[in-house]
């Protein structure tokens, strides 16, 4: 009963709600907030960025020192693990992309699509856009 | 807003996001990495995409119901042209799919794995941002 899809969908909603709920609590859902984290020769450094990360690790890291002591998660059949061990090309590539789009809007993908609540064009365009390089990898790059 | 009272809010944001990643985790087994999550609609829309798609739907919904409460309309600031916008979500997506990534699915939940991977490509891309807004801000700013 407890490990029907239907509860997984329920408790998969649960958490977006709260997820999408913290990132406006946060204030990084404004871009000009995360650039000032980023903007480390600004001046006026803002260290909001860190707390977030901090709050959020406060909860996952106990959480997933959880996982080792349950034998299956609560409404599913088996814990979904990355596999993958390597550090490879793709990783670094891949994460110095991922940081030059970031430093140059201040969206990533949970702030932008928290902010498509705002129907703000801009945000619409870049969310477009990142959905269009997530096609381009796995259509071209991601046999190689 | 005095400076104080915005690191604890974004204190207190970490911690609602720590809380949906340990639900994630802890209830269904998945790590709530956002990339990873909108990557898997858009390979099929079977039972698999189900969790994902209400997962997504919930991000705005959480974000824009938590601002009516508070009778506060979430501020967004983006500077940027269109073409940056284009091009720098074009960078978001690809480099997040290729670094098997973003900040969620590394920096939230990877960390807390302690994972070798996580670790080092949340310290690249945290590295390639501060890099790019340096040369954006001081070096070829108009």
């Amino acid at each position: 009963m407890l490990k029907s899809p239907g509860i997984q969908i329920i408790s998969s909603l649960f958490s977006g709600l709260i997820f999408g709920s913290g990132l406006w609590l946060s204030g990084m859902m404004d871009p000009r907030r995360v650039l000032g984290f980023l903007d480390v020769a600004g001046g006026a450094w803002d260290p909001t960025l860190a707390f977030v990360m901090g709050g959020a690790l406060l909860i996952t890291f106990p959480a997933f020192r959880l996982t080792d002591k349950l034998q299956t998660p609560v409404c599913s059949a088996a814990f979904n693990m990355p596999t993958n061990k390597v550090v490879d090309h793709k990783l670094i590539i891949g994460a110095m992309c991922f940081g030059a789009g970031w430093g140059l809007v201040g969206l990533c993908p949970g702030p932008a699509l928290a902010a498509l609540s705002t129907l703000n064009a801009d945000v619409v365009l870049f969310v477009v856009a990142l959905s269009i390089g997530m096609y381009i990898h796995d259509k071209f790059f991601s046999l190689s | 807003m005095t400076e104080n009272f915005l690191l604890v809010r974004g204190l207190a944001g970490g911690i609602g996001i720590g809380l949906a990643a340990a639900i994630m985790i802890l209830l269904n087994g998945r790590i709530a990495g956002i990339s990873g999550i909108v990557a898997g609609i858009g390979k099929g829309l079977g039972a698999d995409s189900h969790w994902r798609i209400v997962f997504v739907v919930g991000l705005p919904l959480g974000a824009i119901l938590t601002a009516q409460l508070h009778g506060l309309v979430p501020q967004i600031h983006l500077d940027a042209s269109p073409m940056t916008l284009a091009i720098a979500g074009v960078l978001v997506g690809f480099g997040t799919r290729m670094g098997a990534g973003c900040t969620s699915g590394h920096g939230v939940c990877g960390l807390a794995r302690l994972s070798k991977r996580s670790i080092i490509a949340t310290c690249t891309f945290m590295f390639s941002a501060a890099i790019v807004v340096y040369f954006t801000r001081h070096v070829f700013a108009s």
